[in-house]
């Protein structure tokens, strides 16, 4: 055997221990270190906390509030026309809303349709946004040129949607949907389409250029495998991060949609977007009607935001170490 | 410059296209197409029936894309529902309120945000740091249209120290010279009428520069950080340069790069917010007309707004890479 063919043999040796090396140790590592930097994180636990305690009132909610929600108990106590309302008062501790109903009660309902909404916006952003920027990173990265046209028109089609304020966007889906919850939920869920797909390729774009893909190359590894075996999984930390964040924007930008009018005029499950939008119409005589619920979604929005970007941190090599 | 300015021009035409296509699909999707959208929902089949052929609804698909591009080209958007007035003059006229208002509304976050975000990094786990970090992060958490609400309710209806609505107080009569009401004051020398209306200005700019502030101030921060580790400015400071070159040229320089860049994405945010901002301070601009527009499903006033936005947004991208050349010698193209 030649010398050239001994040392060809050893590099592809070398090369795939290194692939090895890539499959078992170094995903998990940085996915350990990352788990040890969040339990350190400060932001990280308020967030979690947050998060917790919102599921929990989520789940619970309907059996734990004092009233139904959506029984209008103390119609006659109420005059929205005269500006009378009820304050917050022994049996009603957040007071009644305009339709005469427990608003604590509705608060406490209300947390599990908000986050419904939050999460299912959300997948909706994730799944068709990731599986838009999987097919657009795979092609770049290993497609040779025909891939890389497709990678092209792809993201002008993304950069499009970006170029829309993503609440215009979400008006225009609407606009063909009718008024809805599910309308919401969809237009949210689109709009946060093209940041899912941009995150991921870029972080596919960035893992193209790896020793472990190039040794898989070398190894002749088929593309498919190595774009969703090899790259896929070393760039999904981003888009995690981004899903967190998601949830946060998701909640907000559905009580604005819910401001425009487009969310479910009033839905015998009460949801805070909505609420607040209802109340908002009497602000000037019961101001606290708008805020109950806008602090639900400020505190909870932040939960998730807190939990993000420390997860971020801790996700970010150049801050490891 | 001026070669970068024709490529990034030209770049403009695919993403515009692509845009009317969708446009233009979306239109075709409505609920009862635009007939109904003309007519309302209570037309007869036979209206319906005579304002396609009208439209030419009836004739392939292509063609009516292409009219559809034809009277884009010659800037006829339609005619507005609710005001039966053509889409662009409306536009035109409301135009430079949204401006004013949106301006004013980066320029507060630009001149709080950048030293703010400065300082914080500088002293990293100060009060200021620990107070502007936090701040920022409730700051993205709070939906806009409720601040509005919060804002209006605390200083102009319980205060009583900005007007509540409105560009101008009514009985106040300025000149218009440009629609931009402060700037008219100062040109006409109406001094009494550019104070009136920066007055009108202060909470719905205040308002809406709440998320950009909010981003503008963790992005320098973070930037400022960044750069401040580099080994550049330990070299600058051990070869005795004044700190206050050190800090001008060589750290805010070099940290400001990501945040002109996010100057430059926050602007169709800072567009989406002005139509909740302006709705709640009837404030007189497109945001406002646009927010009447969706309760009157006036279809040609949106997709006008869309493509008026659109181009709007990649212009001042346009802008951001020209600053970025500026700022960064490395991009410049020669």
């Amino acid at each position: 055997m030649s010398l050239q063919a001994t040392t060809k043999a050893n590099k592809v040796d070398r090369l795939a221990e290194l692939t090895a090396q890539s499959e078992t140790s170094a995903g998990v590592s940085l996915w350990r270190e990352a788990y040890r930097r969040l339990k350190r994180s400060k932001m990280a636990i308020i967030g979690l906390v947050i998060i917790a305690l919102f599921v929990l009132v989520a789940v619970v909610g309907p059996w734990v509030a004092p009233h139904s929600p959506s029984a209008q108990l103390w119609r006659g106590e109420v005059f929205p026309n005269k500006g009378l309302f009820v304050g917050p008062r022994a049996g009603n501790w957040f007071g009644l809303d305009n339709l005469g109903r427990d608003e604590f009660s509705r608060v406490i309902v209300g947390a599990r349709q908000t986050l419904l909404v939050g999460v299912i916006s959300m997948l909706i952003g994730l799944v068709i946004g990731a599986a838009v920027g999987a097919l657009s990173g795979a092609a770049a990265t290993l497609g040779g040129k025909v891939g890389q046209r497709v990678d092209t028109v792809i993201m002008r089609f993304t950069d499009i949607m970006l170029a829309l304020p993503s609440l215009l966007l979400a008006v225009s889906i609407a606009a063909v949907m009718g008024q809805s919850l599910t309308t919401v939920m969809v237009a949210v869920g689109v709009v946060q389409i093209p940041t899912f797909a941009r995150l991921l390729r870029g972080s596919m774009l960035a893992q193209g250029g790896s020793d472990y893909v190039l040794a898989a190359k070398a190894l002749g590894v088929r593309k498919r495998r190595i774009a969703l075996t090899q790259i896929m999984p070393n760039s999904l930390s981003p888009v995690i991060v981004q899903a967190t964040l998601s949830l946060a924007t998701a909640i907000i930008e559905a009580a604005a949609l819910s401001y425009l009018g487009l969310g479910n005029p009033d839905p015998s499950v009460p949801e805070w977007g909505v609420m607040l939008a209802q109340a908002q119409r009497f602000f000037d005589n019961a101001p606290m009607m708008s805020v109950y619920p806008a602090v639900g979604i400020i505190i909870t929005a932040l939960g998730f935001t807190l939990l993000g970007e420390a997860m971020r941190e801790a996700l970010d090599p150049k801050l490891r170490g | 410059m001026l070669r970068l300015v024709v490529r990034r021009l030209l770049q403009l035409i695919p993403t515009l296209l692509g845009l009317s296509i969708l446009l233009f699909i979306w239109l075709n999707r409505l609920p009862g197409g635009p007939a109904s959208a003309i007519l309302g929902e209570r037309a007869t089949a036979a209206d319906v029936a005579r304002i396609n052929r009208a439209l030419g609804l009836d004739q392939p698909i292509y063609v009516q894309y292409g009219r559809f591009i034809k009277r884009l080209l010659e800037l006829d958007l339609g005619t507005s529902v609710q005001t039966g007035q053509p889409v662009w003059d409306e536009f035109v006229l409301r135009f430079p309120a949204t401006v004013e208002l949106s301006v004013a509304a980066m320029i507060i976050a630009i001149l709080v945000g950048i030293p703010l975000g400065y300082l914080a990094a500088r002293r990293r786990g100060g009060w200021l740091d620990v107070a502007s970090v936090s701040g920022s992060l409730i700051g993205i958490c709070v939906p806009v249209f409720f601040l509005a609400l919060l804002l209006k309710g605390i200083f102009a209806v319980n205060l009583g120290m900005f007007p509540s609505y409105g560009r101008l107080s009514t009985g106040l009569d300025a000149t218009h010279v440009t629609g931009f009401a402060v700037l008219d004051g100062l040109l006409t020398g109406e001094l009494d009428a550019s104070g009136d209306a920066l007055m009108h200005l202060v909470l719905p700019a205040v308002t809406l520069s709440s998320i950009p502030l909010a981003i503008i101030v963790r992005m320098t921060r973070a930037s400022v950080l960044e750069v401040v580790g580099e080994d550049y400015i330990r070299t600058a400071e051990s070869k005795g340069l004044e700190q206050k070159t050190v800090r001008g040229r060589h750290i805010l320089r070099n940290a400001l790069l990501p945040v002109v860049t996010a100057i430059g994405l926050l602007t169709g945010g800072l567009l989406s917010g002005a139509v909740l901002t302006e709705s709640v301070f009837a404030f007189g601009g497109i945001g406002s007309f646009i927010r009447t527009a969706i309760d009157a499903r006036d279809y040609p006033v949106l997709v006008g707004f869309i493509l008026f936005i659109a181009m709007v947004y990649v212009l001042i991208n346009l802008l951001v890479d020209l600053a970025y050349s500026v700022i960064d010698p490395r991009v410049r193209v020669h």
